[in-house]
């Protein structure tokens, strides 16, 4: 596996202009002879198929929603980050930059992380031109707020709604090019495989969900920018249809995947009532400036009204451990935090599966200070949705949080020119590993999902198809063998999904397997607990592959075999995400083993293994995959312990 | 939290395609926690089915919290239910009654047609979009985000426009399947703000006409879409699109362009 990161030489404030500069370009004249397959329309895709269109090539983007404007970018509240220093407290590309591969606890490239930090600026200039309505202070100028793990204000927001506006900006941007022909949308089809021609990406098959017609698609290039895989958990912060296929498939067909264990879990979440659940509701971090968390000090308080606990039976369990940053410690150690009391049966609200899992989160003090209209003003719409969803009023009885599985910093590997191992076959956005290291600060994701899409692929691929000459350009055949035996390997597979006719529910199965993660691969690993899952897991894939049941057949509009095709790609993806979380001998990040840590339960890093990237090789269902290994040389920054004592 | 269930009783939308009859069909399910959400009611129903052999109802979703606008389902004859200001997948069961009847549709429009059970195509709605509903701005080329002030009275208001979902409960609750309000929504967002000028009647004249290419109906201001509207769009936005339209028109007769 070819895993040159391509990261152009020079000093890092010079490597994207030395590398734009050196980029072969296609005569506009030329363009429209070649073709771009996009696979996502969120953030990432949607802004790769609109610039590429725009700059005159064919493009094809898919999605599996019923319009590209409900890509999964849309669920995104709190607001992205742009080194802009609107508001002069001293912000920078290089600070911005820093504060990125720190916060992803130094396991992230310096040269894409830089990229991501120069081109940040030009993201917002570029929304606002496009009509996105970013809240504004009274003089007319742009608002920002601050965000967790950073010391300046340098978020753009759009009310609790940026993703929103920022898809939307895109889909608009989409719609226009879609509208000259420039790109043609294929929504509700299924990207099934990626299909390569002498090893070089050309083309992908896809399953109409309309009608299960199978068909083959050829292009130039293919990009893939299909999200992430927090979903492995069954129950996350993400949107039900979020799933690994698209990058999974991708994987089976010889691209790496880099850094599976590197999940993130955030700490706000309103906590799973029973078992119906289908899905965890995020709740802003920022309600962690004025809330205090806390749990019983004993375990028969768990189940009393927490009015009637007494203030010295409280355990303000944050406050007390991390007594300088108190309630606002960052999302992987609070998560850490709140697991533990109730792993020790000191947890609150509903008993599920046996526990208790929740924690407060009280604004009583906070009211009492500040008045009930301050924290109405702060917080109205939060403390609405919290009561929507639990039915209580969090004005009266505090607030109960959860960690709950948010985002993945793995995913496919790429070079610098956002290449996979694949010859021709792009990732782009959450479905890449590229630039959060261990572990994403807020506001980040939105940011890396339109510098991949508007401001890196147009410049990278355009290179990439420069390199082809004009004359073959979109000659590629779909009558060549490897559509064919691409196409058939997919209808073998559905078919044989829907022939089955055993007796146990996909989302049973999805449940069962997300229950598996949770326990044992979730916010603390061990070696014990991941050689486990990989036996659970081995053992429920193979129950799935004998007793799934899918009603209906394979030619029609099919939710169960929609799922059931994604649960099957989780069943043989989550066995990788354990083998890379039990060979990385460290904690880091979102990844905690419990093996790695201090006297007080800090997690303790290995930078002279492990300050590299994990990059898988598929070798088969149910085979060790194969590792390989990028350094990762810090030439700027220095490797420092994260302590927020 | 709430301890007690729900025994239900579901008359469903039952339809094989878009070119099959369709037919309601009645189901009991029971033990329905009234903390779970419809769609987590509408999932349970699903397992019961499979349980059975029977093939699930095919519903739209997919954040399941209010934004990305994939839910439908008309609830008991409201588009979005009884909730106001909620979509489908944030009414919770909370609010039915132990031994209810629970009649369960599609979207009802012409313009969007069942393809499955609750999925109907809404993709007219994009094809109003590709029309007109963007600022045409070359990726790349613009000038610093802070060199354009804009009022925070306007940006507010922009934003009370944009918040629209794309849901389409507002043709749904129109008699006349008119799409004014989606469409007003997103005209005026963009005709607010300064960006949006320059190409302001030339997308009051493309989207509307894209309006009635797709086979929405007129408005007769009966007001049923703000109602239905999960985000309190409000009807200002079709009278600000009418205006627009209607000094569109003027200006293209003075121009002398048919
Ligand atoms: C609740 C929530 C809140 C968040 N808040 C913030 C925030 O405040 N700030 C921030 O920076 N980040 C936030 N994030 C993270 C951020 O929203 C995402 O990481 C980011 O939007 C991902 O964008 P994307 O373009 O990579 O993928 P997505 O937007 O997930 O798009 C994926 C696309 O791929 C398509 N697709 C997937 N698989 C297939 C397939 N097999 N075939 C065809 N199409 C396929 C989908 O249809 C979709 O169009 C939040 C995330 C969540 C869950
Ligand atoms: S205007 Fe309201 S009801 Fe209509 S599509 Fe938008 S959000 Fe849905
Ligand atoms: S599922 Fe997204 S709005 Fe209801």
């Amino acid at each position: 596996m070819n895993l040159d990161p391509k990261i152009p030489d020079g000093p890092l404030e010079k490597k994207w202009t030395t590398a734009k500069a050196n980029y072969k370009l296609v005569n506009p004249a030329n363009r429209r002879k070649y073709s771009v397959i996009v696979v996502g329309s969120g953030l990432a895709g949607g802004g790769a198929a609109a610039a590429l269109g725009e700059q005159g090539y064919n493009v094809k983007c898919f999605c599996f929603q019923d319009s590209p404007r409900r890509a999964h970018s849309i669920a995104a509240q709190g607001g992205i980050n742009a080194a802009k220093n609107y508001q002069n407290d001293g912000d920078s590309v290089y600070r911005l930059f820093y504060d990125t591969i720190k916060g992803g606890d130094y396991r992230s490239r310096e040269g894409n992380v830089y990229r991501l930090a120069e081109v940040s600026t030009s993201i917002i200039d570029q929304c606002v031109a496009q009509g996105v309505p970013f809240a504004r202070e009274y003089g007319g100028m742009l608002d920002n707020r601050s965000f967790g793990g950073a010391q300046v204000s340098r978020t753009f927001y759009a009310r609790g709604q940026t993703g929103q506006q920022l898809l939307l900006g895109v889909y608009q941007s989409l719609s226009r090019q879609i509208g000259l022909g420039q790109v043609k949308m294929y929504n509700r089809h299924e990207m099934l495989d990626v299909v390569l021609v002498n090893g070089v990406a050309k083309g992908i098959i896809t399953r109409n969900m309309v009608n299960g017609k199978i068909e083959r698609w050829a292009a130039d290039a293919v990009v893939i920018a299909s999200g992430g895989y927090s979903t492995v958990f069954f129950l996350s912060t993400n949107a039900a249809g979020t799933n690994v296929s698209a990058a999974w498939r991708a994987h089976k067909r010889g691209a790496g995947f880099a850094n599976p264990c590197f999940t993130q879990i955030h700490p706000t979440c309103i906590p799973q009532e029973g078992e119906h659940q289908s899905k965890l509701t995020l709740m802003s971090e920022s309600l962690r400036n004025d809330g205090r968390v806390w749990a019983p000090k004993k375990k028969e308080d768990c189940g009393k009204n927490p009015k009637d606990i007494p203030e010295e039976d409280r355990d303000y369990f944050l406050e007390r451990k991390y007594p300088s940053f108190g309630n606002l410690a960052p999302r992987d150690i609070s998560s850490r935090a709140a697991k533990e009391v109730c792993d020790e049966g000191r947890g609150v609200g509903p008993v599920v599966a046996g526990e208790r899992r929740g924690v407060y989160l009280d604004f009583r003090d906070a009211i009492q200070r500040l008045g009930r209209k301050t924290i109405e003003a702060r917080y109205g719409n939060l403390f609405d949705m919290y009561e929507n969803i639990t039915g209580e009023n969090a004005y009266e009885r505090p607030m109960r949080i959860y960690p709950a599985p948010h985002y993945t910093m793995g995913g496919l590997w790429v070079d610098y020119n956002l290449m996979t191992s694949i010859t021709g076959l792009f990732a782009a956005g959450e479905a890449n590993f590229s630039d959060h290291g261990a572990n994403r600060l807020g506001a980040s994701a939105l940011m890396q999902g339109l510098a991949d899409g508007f401001f890196v692929l147009p410049y990278t691929l355009g290179n990439y198809l420069g390199s082809i000459p004009p004359g073959e350009a979109g000659k590629i055949d779909i009558n060549d063998p490897a559509f064919a035996d691409a196409e058939n390997a997919v209808k073998e597979s559905v078919g044989k999904l829907v022939s089955i006719k055993g007796k146990t529910s996909p989302r049973s199965l999805h449940t069962a397997l997300g229950k598996i993660m949770w326990n044992k691969v979730g916010m603390a690993r061990s070696k014990e607990s991941l050689t486990s899952a990989i036996d659970e897991i081995r053992a429920l894939r193979e129950r799935f592959w004998n007793d799934v049941l899918i009603p209906g057949g394979g030619d029609e509009l099919n939710i169960e075999l929609e799922r059931a095709g994604r649960v099957a790609d989780h069943l043989e993806f989550a066995e990788l995400l354990c083998f890379d979380a039990l060979d990385r001998n460290e904690s880091c990040g979102g990844h905690f083993r419990v093996e790695h840590q201090t006297e007080d339960g800090e997690a303790v890093r290995h930078d002279d293994q492990y300050a590299n990237v994990s990059v898988w090789e598929f070798t088969g269902v149910g085979n060790k995959p194969k590792k390989h290994v990028e350094p990762l040389n810090f030439e700027n920054i220095k490797l420092a312990v994260r302590s927020y004592k | 939290m709430s301890e007690k269930s729900l025994n239900l009783n579901l008359r469903v939308w039952r339809q094989k395609n878009a070119d099959a009859p369709g037919k309601f069909v009645t189901y009991k399910l029971d033990n329905i926690s009234p903390d779970s959400s419809f769609l987590e009611m509408l999932d349970l129903l699903n397992e019961q089915l499979i349980d059975s052999g029977e093939e699930p109802v095919a519903f739209d979703h997919d954040c399941r919290e209010g934004i990305c606008g994939s839910c439908s389902l008309t609830i008991n004859g409201i588009p979005h239910g009884k909730g106001r200001m909620m979509t489908t997948c944030q009414l919770h069961m909370r609010s039915f009654e132990n031994g209810e009847t629970i009649t369960i549709e599609p979207f009802r429009a012409q313009p969007f047609p069942v393809i499955r059970d609750l999925v109907v195509n809404r993709e007219p709605f994009d094809k109003i979009m590709q029309a007109g509903g963007f600022i045409d701005q070359r990726i790349g080329s613009a000038q610093d985000a802070n060199a354009l002030p804009i009022s925070k009275e306007t940006a507010d208001k922009a934003m009370d426009a944009a918040a629209c979902i794309g849901c389409g409960a507002c043709v749904a609750a129109c008699p006349n399947a008119s799409a004014m309000l989606f469409t007003g929504a997103k005209m005026s967002q963009l005709n607010l703000l300064p960006q949006g000028q320059p190409e302001r009647y030339k997308r009051a004249i493309n989207m509307v006409d894209a309006m009635d290419a797709n086979g929405f109906g007129n408005c007769t201001n009966i007001g049923e879409c703000e109602a239905a509207c999960p985000k309190g769009i409000s009807l200002d936005f079709i009278a600000m699109m009418n205006r627009d339209y209607a000094v569109a028109k003027v200006k293209r007769f003075f121009s002398g362009a048919a």
